[in-house]
């Protein structure tokens, strides 16, 4: 009787403990909304750990990826990403989510190089190694159906490891612009040395530190068939086409190591701030000064750089172009997106979102950075003061040394719909920003 | 003086164990160079370290702060695809020479550390001093969880006669 007692006892017990761990495990769950007909996005309840402004709601899209870099969404919503190291010989993964809660389900892979660039028009999809960019035609579902023989538009780019990456964008008219990162932190004869002199020219602008332009619809080509469309850009690895004023806009990343090259000059604390990390809107022809200036966003002067007798204070560059937005230095911005959606409040109608991959080189201070901005634009131009628009990426308040990080925003994507897709190269997961209609 | 010194030591090392054993900190320590030098011996070196730091961990930490710290980070861990880390890898706690010939005349070649490529490239650090370079390869090959005998200014002299500039 007692056992019995004992038995009945358990199980009413276990029946309550069932009843909490479900209680437990439903509010683990993404929070579902009542269904009318039309699907529900499965938004975070605790937003993917991302900080978002009110209103707006994040769906992990995906996890384990490896690292994405740049990403692409087609007309269909179909998301293809570009892997920086290709894993079982996939470096483009093709993620798709048919029964439309925003989290992919099906995950196919191809293209055996790794890289960062990718981007898709009506009728193509394009992807880029570090020398190569190719082109790979989609079927009427906006997928890739044969994926072993792309068209190779472009070749034999400069890729000597440093910047080596081939970020690009299209302007919609046939022409494709390709960031040539300079091999190089500040064009010295030895890379990163102390005392090593400055190339002077700097030679390394012949064929790298610029942007090159390129058809999008012609193939092999090279040096010889492109022109150089911008230069005296170290290396920028987020661009973007406005479309409402058919400009190109592109983010810098600036210099490194201003202290640790010239400790009389700068001390450690200033190191970590300067140079800025820039956004300049490109002009052919446009000059934006590396690796003969920096842009001193405190100052608000281009100045000198030391390697080439500058002293911190002495400006030079009257024909470089001055950025439309200086960020905090070494911030790392690595996409740049115009939003055209309808999903979002209209403050955010052709503004600029720009992932920042966060600092490393603020060592030893605090790192900074791991979040995307927000630029409100009016008529092609900035117009009012950046802000912080989704944040927490890295998942702790402290950030020292890059590798405490668990998420580095990388890529930038809209979708069909006007959400916001972000890629996370350290964590390896796709996020979705979503602003649900009340 | 020594003996007492050596007795706490050995005192030392026992409470030092346990905590360290009580402690993550402790899974880090290298195990490449487990054949030569017992966790004990680690611990020892820690206790020692904490008691009367050797003038190379002193003098090398400064130089580690000026010159390396930037890319390697404070950690050792250096930076994802740009910077390789110090702690846990051969290139390290391995053949001093090979260590040395890096640290003095750079790389640019993207060698494999731990399984991973890095595109910055190492600058050559001929400039410092003999007893700079010893003090800093010393430092790094006992800090961030490393352990590896230190490296003497003699040693540094001899790869630069070998290395004929």
């Amino acid at each position: 009787m007692k056992n019995n007692f004992n038995i009945m006892l358990g199980n009413r017990i276990n029946y309550i403990l069932a009843g909490i761990v479900v209680i437990l495990l439903m509010s683990c769950k993404p929070e579902t909304k009542p269904a009318e007909g039309a699907p529900t996005l499965a938004i975070s309840t605790d937003n993917a750990g991302l900080s978002v402004p009110e209103g707006f709601g994040v769906i992990k899209v995906a996890d384990s990826l490896g690292k994405p870099r740049h990403i692409a969404v087609t007309s269909t919503g179909g998301i293809f990403v570009k892997l920086r190291e290709p894993i079982n010989g996939e470096g483009i993964l093709y993620l798709e989510d048919s029964d439309g809660d925003g989290i992919a389900e099906t995950k196919q892979g191809f293209g055996n190089y790794g890289g960062t660039g990718i981007d898709v028009d009506d009728e193509y999809l394009y992807a880029s190694s570090d020398e190569e960019i190719f082109r790979y035609p989609l079927d009427n579902n906006g997928k890739v159906s044969i994926t072993s023989m792309p068209d190779t538009l472009v070749t034999g780019l400069i890729a000597r490891r440093a910047h080596a990456t081939k970020s690009f964008t299209l302007d919609g008219k046939g022409n494709i612009y390709v960031n040539i990162g300079a091999y190089s932190n500040a064009c010295q004869v030895q890379d990163r040395t102390i005392g090593s002199p400055p190339m002077m020219p700097c030679t390394i602008l012949d064929s790298a530190g610029g942007i090159w332009r390129f058809r999008a619809d012609q193939m092999k080509q090279s040096y010889g068939e492109g022109m150089r469309y911008a230069t005296g850009l170290r290396n920028v690895v987020g661009l973007d086409w406005n479309k409402t004023d058919d400009k190109l806009f592109v983010t810098q990343h600036g210099r490194d190591m201003l202290n640790t090259l010239f400790p009389d000059l700068y001390d450690a604390k200033t190191s970590a701030e300067l140079p800025a990390e820039t956004l300049y809107k490109i002009e052919e022809g446009d000059d934006a000064g590396w690796p003969y200036i920096y842009y001193d966003q405190i100052q608000k002067k281009k100045i000198l750089a030391p390697e080439y007798g500058g002293d911190g204070q002495k400006t030079a560059g009257e024909n470089a172009i001055d950025p439309v937005v200086a960020f905090p230095g070494h911030m790392a911005p690595n996409a740049l997106l115009f939003y055209t959606g309808d999903m979002f409040p209209e403050k955010y109608k052709n503004g600029a979102f720009i992932a920042f991959h966060g600092s490393w080189n603020r060592a030893p201070e605090k790192q900074q950075g791991y979040m995307v901005a927000f630029v409100p634009f009016s008529n092609g131009l900035p117009s009012g003061d950046w802000e912080v628009f989704a944040d927490g990426f890295a998942g702790t308040e402290e950030v020292l040394s890059p590798n405490e990080a668990a998420h580095r925003p990388t890529g930038l994507a809209q979708g069909p719909d006007g959400s916001l897709y972000v890629s996370d190269d350290s964590g390896g997961t796709l996020f979705r920003i979503v602003y649900p209609k009340k | 003086m020594h003996t007492l010194k050596k007795r706490t030591t050995v005192l030392l090392m026992g409470i030092g164990l346990g905590l360290t054993m009580a402690c993550k900190d402790g899974e880090n320590t290298v195990k490449e160079n487990s054949e030569e030098i017992s966790t004990q011996a680690t611990v020892s070196q820690e206790i020692e370290a904490a008691i009367d730091l050797p003038g190379h961990m002193v003098e090398g930490e400064k130089v580690y702060t000026q010159h390396c710290l930037l890319c390697h980070q404070s950690n050792g861990a250096g930076v994802p695809g740009l910077n390789p880390p110090l702690k846990g890898t051969e290139y390290v706690v391995g053949d001093k020479d090979r260590l040395l010939e890096i640290v003095l005349y750079g790389s640019n070649v993207g060698l494999l550390v731990n399984g991973s490529v890095y595109s910055n490239a190492m600058p050559a650090f001929k400039m410092l001093g003999d007893e700079d370079i010893a003090n800093v390869t010393s430092y790094i090959r006992n800090s961030f969880g490393n352990a590896a005998d230190p490296i003497t200014a003699d040693e540094v002299v001899a790869i630069r006669s070998k290395i004929k500039e």
